[in-house]
């Protein structure tokens, strides 16, 4: 009896009581959700448009976050540091598209997921062996980023929001805003489109799949770079945030890997449900449970619905 | 040439359906394992067989065990090291409990632990498919290393929070512990690989093997010819499960001597992985190249620099070792994507025609 309380009942009266903390916890677990929709955003867009399963996305973050710190601690000015790891990432597309995706072209999706993994172990070699293992702070105040925290009263508490938190949020909503417009209406988002309907007829029409990878991948480098920048704000840059890229993963197959509105809400709710789950129900199992948490609630969305939330359906013939 | 089947006639069903139908191989495989069992312990030092071939037979065997289940029944699985983890607590909690018990009785039962908890894994395979699959295992990784360090029963509730290997004896000679010698450790896991390696194969070339089969390549249609899908799956991860368990226990027991939860960690997952798509999805032999491939060429790349008189930092080989693996991975993966066992039908098939081009 006093078990079933526990889990039935004194969490949601916690909740209750103290409304403050509530909302707290809420908005914790939404700016977590946030930027774990981030790092699933780069998987979608490289799944969507070359049938990759990029392992390697997560340490795109912290290489492009690396990199924009490297070249800042050298003497570049911030925003000119900014372009050029942009150019890297760039760089970084057109190597991956020449020496892992024409060489594997028409290859099993497993096999390339594979050579993805070979492609993190390069990066956290190259990472490394470049920028020093140790973890490095980002240069938040040099990008203009805000710092602090806004506090408010409400519902008899204090709420406080960190300002960073607030930035990552609007920037989020406004790359995936960006995003589905240039899926939506401009003559390449036309083309992601078409290739990732079916490779084969998007060639016959004469779509070039070489430039599109390209394209896709620094788009994905884009995202890894914006990500890699809130994430170093919030703690700092240190290859441990490729286990947090792992995160992602339960974010993708709750929203269903080709949809992008499914990465945003997949994240959300694999973050707000973390965080609600570690704050009041945590104490039960003896505590971090946020680790497993995610993937568990995964898995319950997936026997539901096998194709994620927003996955196109499987349609199997024989 | 040298390697031909011509004029080798079978007579019996038997003879048909041996493991080594060839002359060649049979000599070749008798060779093998007179020097792994006889030579190796007589000519290589105990730091060769601990540091090199101890943990390669133990990688080879959870490289099996995902095999049997990523290559042959389709089902890719994240969660090896968990189920690696589940074996050797299971094995740490039985030595407790039945101390009389012989010890290599006592790892291969904690290989039904790892097969209980895999097949409860393995019920969602049902609906879920692919890397959907795949993610929903991660879930048994993340769940199984918590529970390594949250529940204080496995490791019997002691301080560190890790498992020790208890000394054991057989016929007087200790096998695990710290008296065991490496050579005692060594034929021991030796003899468990081959044997269960040897189960490994038949199985896949009987029913069961062939069901996996059936609905790796296709499953709807593997339904219609009367697979039961339920089943298939469910026993492809129970089996699996038990290899990666043995593996664990193997791991804990006759290798590193003590162990936390940390060994157990998503890593060791990924690590299976590479080992069974770097070998060959689908191949036994592929499992031992890839486990020998992925420990092995670490271990090369450390020593290089000494043996060319080169001083470099230890930090910066690290690092260098991390780059040259990825790439190397790259590069087999173009290559031949179909993993080192493909490259080793190709060469078979040169010898049996060599000299003649084709």
């Amino acid at each position: 009896m006093d078990l079933l309380y526990k889990i039935f009942l004194d969490p949601f009266i916690q909740m209750g009581t103290a409304p403050d903390l509530l909302v707290q916890t809420l908005w914790e677990g939404l700016v977590a959700g946030v930027l774990y929709a981030l790092i699933a955003l780069g998987y979608v867009l490289i799944y969507k448009a070359s049938g990759v399963f990029n392992f390697a996305q997560g340490i795109m973050v912290v290489f492009a976050a690396l990199t924009l710190v490297g070249l800042h601690e050298e003497g570049v000015p911030a925003y000119v540091a900014l372009v050029l790891a942009l150019g890297v990432m760039l760089a970084l597309a057109i190597a991956v598209e020449r020496i892992i995706l024409r060489p594997l072209v028409n290859q099993p999706e497993i096999i390339l997921f594979m050579a993805t993994f070979g492609l993190t172990s390069l990066l956290i070699g190259f990472g490394e062996f470049v920028f020093g293992g140790e973890p490095k702070v980002m240069i938040a105040d040099e990008l203009h980023l805000p710092s602090g925290a806004v506090e408010f009263q409400m519902l008899g508490g204090f709420v406080s929001l960190q300002k960073i938190d607030i930035a990552a949020a609007i920037i989020a909503s406004l790359m995936v805003a960006g995003l589905a417009a240039f899926f939506q209406s401009t003559r390449i988002g036309r083309a992601l489109r078409a290739v990732a309907d079916s490779h084969k007829a998007a060639l016959s029409v004469g779509i070039s799949l070489e430039q599109i990878w390209v394209i896709v991948w620094f788009a994905a480098g884009i995202v890894a770079l914006a990500t890699g920048i809130m994430w170093g704000a919030r703690s700092n840059v240190s290859f441990a945030l490729e286990i947090v890229a792992l995160k992602a993963l339960p974010v993708l197959v709750l929203g269903g890997f080709t949809s992008v509105p499914g990465a945003i809400v997949g994240g959300v709710i694999i973050g707000v449900s973390e965080k609600l789950g570690e704050f009041y129900w945590g104490p039960l199992l003896g505590s971090g449970i946020e680790s497993w948490l995610a993937y568990v609630i995964a898995l319950v969305f997936l026997l539901a619905r096998p194709q994620g939330l927003f996955g196109e359906k499987i349609i199997e013939r024989v | 040439m040298l390697y031909r089947e011509t004029g080798q006639f079978k007579t019996s069903y038997a003879g048909d359906a041996a493991v080594f139908p060839i002359l060649q191989d049979r000599i070749g495989i008798a060779t093998i394992l007179a020097l792994a069992f006889v030579a190796v312990p007589l000519a290589f030092s105990s730091f060769w067989i601990s540091a090199v071939l101890i943990p390669i037979l133990v990688f080879s065997l959870a490289a099996i065990g995902l095999n049997l289940l990523a290559g042959y029944a389709g089902q890719i699985s994240l969660g090896t090291g968990g189920f690696m983890g589940v074996g050797a607590y299971a094995c740490y909690k039985l030595t407790t409990l039945l101390p009389e018990m012989n010890i290599i009785v006592l790892i291969v039962l904690s290989g039904f632990a790892a097969a209980a908890i895999g097949t409860l894994f393995g019920l969602p395979s049902l609906r879920i498919k692919g890397f959907y699959l795949a993610v929903a295992t991660l879930a048994a990784q993340f769940f199984l290393s918590w529970c390594f360090v949250r529940v204080g029963w496995l490791y019997n509730y002691n301080v560190s929070g890790a498992i020790e290997v208890p000394t054991r004896t057989m016929l007087g000679v200790p096998v695990t512990g710290p008296s065991a010698t490496p050579v005692t450790r060594y034929l021991i896991i030796l003899s468990i690989v081959v044997g269960m390696t040897w189960v490994a194969s038949n199985l896949i070339r009987g029913r069961i093997g062939r069901m996996w089969m059936a609905v790796r390549d296709m499953d709807i249609a593997a339904e219609l010819i009367g697979i039961r899908l339920f089943h298939t799956k469910l026993i492809a991860f129970a089996v699996s499960s038990f290899y990666c368990g043995v593996a664990g226990a193997m791991m804990v027991f006759l290798w590193f001597g003590a162990a936390e939860a940390d060994s157990f960690n998503i890593d060791l997952s990924f690590r299976i992985l590479f080992m069974v798509i770097i070998g060959g999805l689908g191949s036994l032999i592929g499992s031992f190249f890839g486990a020998a491939l992925i420990w092995g060429l670490p271990i090369v790349l450390r020593s290089l620099p000494d043996a060319l008189g080169v001083s470099i930092r230890a930090a910066t080989v690290e690092h260098l070792q991390f780059m040259i693996v990825g790439a190397l991975i790259i590069f087999f993966l173009a290559v031949e994507p179909n993993g080192l066992a493909r490259l080793w039908q190709i060469g078979k098939q040169k010898l049996r025609v060599w000299p003649f081009p084709y």
